[in-house]
């Protein structure tokens, strides 16, 4: 053989295909200041949009005088509701089956609610105008407390639903009742409570935060009169799902509707659902006939365009004094705002909150959630989550550890004792899932190892000692977590869009010379996906990842997808990224056997091309064979060499991790400071180490955020108290712990390539990692529950409440 | 139009001089992006806390959102448009966050790329106490600043000729 033959070696590094950690291509452009954000954009003529915004939180709109506002030189037009009910777009669908104002049709119901559209030459101006509008209200009584929404007297929020005793999701039982979602088996898991040894009840609130990505949520729309064709760009995380629903309500036929989702400042969640902004934007550029931008400001961001959590989880597990659970019982009430705009797949008014099994083999469980009014921004988004499955880990995960410390176990040894063994997968639920696949032993074991637990636990007894003696005023914690999270929506059979199912795609086209343009119906906002759909690419078909463009976001060329959320790109449209490869690589097994002369069953498949069984030497490169397929293809044969495919998963992904959380808490002041994260995560099939590792830092960060402070919160009278960075924690580098990653590798059995999804993982894992070192620390004082979000001062407060203060 | 009176200024960006006419209350940022059309720097909260709109003047870092453009009158700028070396390649610094994935979606790159170049020239040698405190200002929503830190401590070895390595985890 020549010396310069590159081995197979050789040949598989060069292709950089799955569990190499690419470098990744989007780099270029974004460390250059070459990304192209939908704000970037600019048109001839270009117009800007902004909104006038109630300052109440309910009240009834007795005047809108646009008069002085429109005298404004630069000013073009001012739109409220009275002008969208000329195109039937005063209201529109929400994706959970309720409707939404567009603008404020005769009241608003949350305060910053769009109450009118001004259009103006530029932003400049448009701000000046808004302050030019004048608009009369009268004040309601505002209801800010879920709880109090199904009070006999509570305050009728949605006349508009006045004498609707039938929602979208079942009989409504209030006037601010929203749906009833009950799931599991009532009597069966009552007897396991009457039976039981042990049981514990606890409010577990997961308060109302924002996914709140670093770019705001913002379009261009633009319509040609003239073709009858409207163009959007815009911030859309499922750009095909905007032109569907464009399409729906302006009644232009889709194939007129340009969408396009150019690169995503970050999601989160925050840019799936369709708000006013899109709708006003649009119908400013159908009425003045030129492009029109609208860029939403952090404040609006943060108090309007949804917001994600607010779950109020009552939880009860009953158990043996063994520790082994028996039964599951979780109340939740869920306050959606003002209009139920939850971002679900259609028929899941609680997502997938039926998860909160967790990780433990429960026999019998129950669920029911109330979704329920008030006077705050609609909602809810899944933020860096898979449709409340943040909500169902955290609740689970808080409540394993109160069931450890009524028990007096160590809420580690509680979870090994009831986790579903590696041998009982696929395992069923009792609130209704398949889980694949999954080894949680081996997880939990090499996160204990590698953190030293044992250890952890001997130091925190000694430091409660020390503390109880008046040696010390630092009281440690240890949070455990072990989250089994359900991604990848979804199967048709159960997931859908607004009527459409929840598949994903993937285009591929070989081009004569061996190089590889392909779409996908999913939008990467962060992810990489220019970077690891090639690498999926470069292992199924043998070319280089190097010579795979990837194209996503222009509905115009990408194959219909439902876009990037809930973890979903990855165990979808990289299934049918994979499935296309495969199509196109028994092609080029035909071609291949025509250009040696062999038949195809006497080929294999070797890294790069296809050679002849048992003589390697005969061996056709997919490059050799992309020419072919152009230049002499087969007789009888179509020429050129590509694919489509459209990929209905059998089942969802279910991504598991442990996770543990070592903190030092000084009681006189609340601080807590991380000493050590480690994240353990299990994502099958891992193609690109280096982004999933950067997926895991940003989601505990998210996650991080969370639990230790940030938050919208309202006051009685509806003021939105958390709108700016001023007032919503993000973290800087400063305050960021420092992360340690592991992992193991399950793979899926259902997916082409064994992946599950990853990047909401730290997310649903971390935030009750660090809840639970926050309670853990806490509870030799005698404490069960503190609710998140753990700052300072409430931390400050919980050890004062605790007597801790002497 | 609006009728506001019009003030000329004069500022070098990106090592070139470029003279308009703009209202007294232009910020600095919308002067950048929609008069020069230099869309790297970024707008994410208008209060200047978040940083994306980070550009280098006279040396100093600076959040063009909170400062109006004729108060950069006569002011030497640069942007992550500048950023790059003169053959085109890219600088230690853009080159360290693709090398240490120091980045996601892109939309805080600008800004933090730029406040790392003020500070190496500030403090050619940070410590990751240092880094993580002189990188404050900028906020990030996606990579949890690990792989950030590690981006300018690349960056800071390449400048300084010294050989990188990569902490151990």
């Amino acid at each position: 053989m020549n010396d310069m033959t590159p081995t197979r070696e050789q040949r598989e590094a060069a292709l950089e295909g799955m569990g190499c950690k690419r470098k990744r291509v989007e780099d270029i452009r974004f460390t250059q200041g070459k990304g192209q954000y939908v704000d970037d954009l600019k048109l001839p003529g270009m117009v800007f949009g902004d909104f006038v915004r109630s300052s109440h939180a309910h009240a009834k709109i007795t005047k809108i005088d646009a008069s002085e506002a429109l005298k404004l030189p630069g000013v073009i037009a001012v739109l409220t509701a009275e002008d969208l009910k000329g195109v039937n777009l005063a209201w529109m669908p929400t994706l959970a089956g309720d409707v939404q104002m567009v603008l404020a049709d005769g009241k608003v119901l949350y305060q910053n609610q769009e109450v009118a559209f001004v259009v103006a030459e530029n932003r400049y101006i448009a701000d000046d105008a808004i302050q030019l509008v004048e608009v009369e209200y009268e004040e309601l009584p505002v209801l800010t407390d879920p709880f109090k929404s199904m009070d006999p007297d509570a305050p009728v929020l949605r006349p508009d639903l006045d004498g609707k005793t039938e929602g979208a999701h079942g009989p409504r039982k209030h006037h601010n009742h929203i749906f009833t979602w009950e799931v599991g088996d009532r009597e069966e898991t009552d007897k396991a409570f009457e039976e039981a040894d042990v049981t514990i009840k606890e409010l577990i609130s997961y308060h109302r935060t924002h996914p709140s990505p670093l770019e705001t949520c913002q379009c261009v729309a633009s319509m040609d009169k003239i073709k009858g064709e409207l163009t959007v760009w815009g911030t859309f995380q499922a750009p095909h799902v905007i032109r569907t629903v464009a399409s729906l309500l302006s009644t232009i036929p889709e194939q007129k509707i340009h969408v396009i989702a150019p690169d995503i400042g970050g999601g989160f969640g925050n840019k799936v659902g369709a708000y006013p902004g899109y709708i006003c934007a649009i119908v400013a550029s159908i009425v003045t006939g030129v492009p029109v931008k609208w860029v939403e400001d952090r404040m609006e961001n943060l108090s309007t365009t949804s917001f994600a959590r607010d779950y109020h989880m009552t939880a009860e597990i009953a158990a043996k004094n063994d520790g082994t659970v028996t039964g599951l019982k979780v109340h939740v009430l869920a306050d959606h705002g003002g209009f139920d705009a939850c971002a679900d797949p259609s028929k899941w008014p609680a997502g997938f909150f039926n998860i909160v099994t967790g990780s433990y083999d429960f026999p019998a469980a129950h669920l029911e959630v109330d979704g329920v009014y008030t006077n705050k921004a609609p909602g809810g988004v899944a933020y860096r989550c898979s449709f409340r499955v943040t909500e169902a880990a955290y609740c689970i995960e808080r409540a394993m550890d109160i069931l450890a410390q009524k028990l007096d176990m160590d809420p580690a040894d509680l979870r090994m004792k009831n986790f579903v063994k590696s041998e009982q997968f696929p395992y069923h639920s009792a609130l209704g899932w398949e889980y694949d696949s999954g080894d949680y032993h081996t997880a939990m074991r090499k996160a204990m190892d590698t953190i030293g637990y044992r250890e952890l636990r001997a130091e925190q007894k000694a430091k409660q000692e020390a503390f109880k003696r008046g040696e010390t005023r630092e009281i440690m914690g240890i949070g455990v977590s072990f989250f089994t999270e359900i991604v990848g929506a979804g199967p048709s059979k159960n997931c859908d869009i607004l009527g459409v199912a929840m598949f994903d795609s993937a285009e591929i086209r070989v081009h004569p010379t061996g190089s590889v343009i392909s779409r996908m119906g999913t939008k990467s906002q962060g992810q990489g996906h220019e970077t690891t759909w090639a690498q999926i690419i470069a292992t199924e078909i043998g070319i280089p990842a190097a010579d795979i463009m990837v194209e996503e976001g222009n509905t115009d060329t990408a194959p219909y997808g439902l876009g990037t959320y809930g973890s979903r790109s990855t165990p979808v449209a990289g299934a049918a990224i994979a499935l296309a490869s495969r199509k196109i690589r028994n092609k080029a097994q035909m071609i291949a056997a025509h250009m040696l002369e062999v038949s195809e069953y006497d080929l294999e498949w070797d890294v790069d091309g296809f050679q002849v069984k048992g003589n390697p030497q005969a061996r056709k490169s997919m490059k050799e064979i992309a020419w072919a397929a152009y230049h002499a293809p087969p007789p009888g044969m179509e020429p050129g060499l590509e694919a489509v495919s459209y990929y209905d998963p059998p089942n969802m992904t279910y991504p598991f991790g442990a996770y543990l959380c070592v903190m030092d808490i000084d009681v006189d002041t609340g601080v807590a400071k991380t000493r050590r994260f480690y994240a353990l995560d299990d994502c099958g099939t891992r193609i690109n180490p280096m982004i999933i590792e950067g997926q895991v830092h940003g989601g505990l960060t998210e996650a991080f955020a969370i639990a230790m402070g940030q938050e919208i919160r309202y006051d009685e009278m509806g003021n939105v108290l958390g709108a700016s960075f001023m007032d919503f924690f993000l973290p800087t580098a400063v305050e960021t712990p420092h992360w340690e990653t592991d992992f193991t590798v399950t793979p899926s059995p259902h997916h082409p390539i064994g992946a599950k999804g990853v990047g909401e993982s730290p997310n649903v894992g971390g935030v009750p990692a660090f809840s639970n070192a926050v309670n853990d620390a806490f509870k030799f004082l005698g404490s069960t529950h503190i609710q998140m979000p753990h700052d300072a001062w409430r931390i400050w407060q919980a050890a004062k409440d605790l007597g801790a203060h002497g | 139009m609006s009728d506001i009176e019009q003030i000329p200024v004069t500022m070098t960006v990106n090592g070139k001089k470029v003279q308009r006419f703009v209202e007294p209350r232009t910020l600095l940022i919308h002067f950048l992006r929609e008069d020069l059309n230099i869309t790297g720097p970024h707008i994410g909260c208008e209060t200047s806390h978040c940083g994306a709109c980070t550009v280098e003047l006279n040396g100093m870092s600076v959040k063009s959102c909170t400062m109006f453009a004729v108060q950069a009158d006569g002011a030497e700028l640069t942007t992550i448009e500048g950023m790059a070396n003169a053959d085109g390649t890219l600088s230690a610094l853009q080159e360290g966050f693709r090398q240490m994935h120091g980045l996601q979606c892109g939309f805080c790159t600008p800004g933090m790329i730029l406040r790392a170049h003020t500070l190496l020239k500030e403090n050619p040698n940070p410590t990751e106490e240092e880094i993580r405190m002189g990188i404050s200002g900028n906020l990030c929503r996606c990579t949890g600043y690990q792989n950030i830190v590690k981006a300018i401590q690349y960056a800071a070895a390449k400048l300084n000729g010294t050989e990188f390595q990569e902490a151990a985890e």
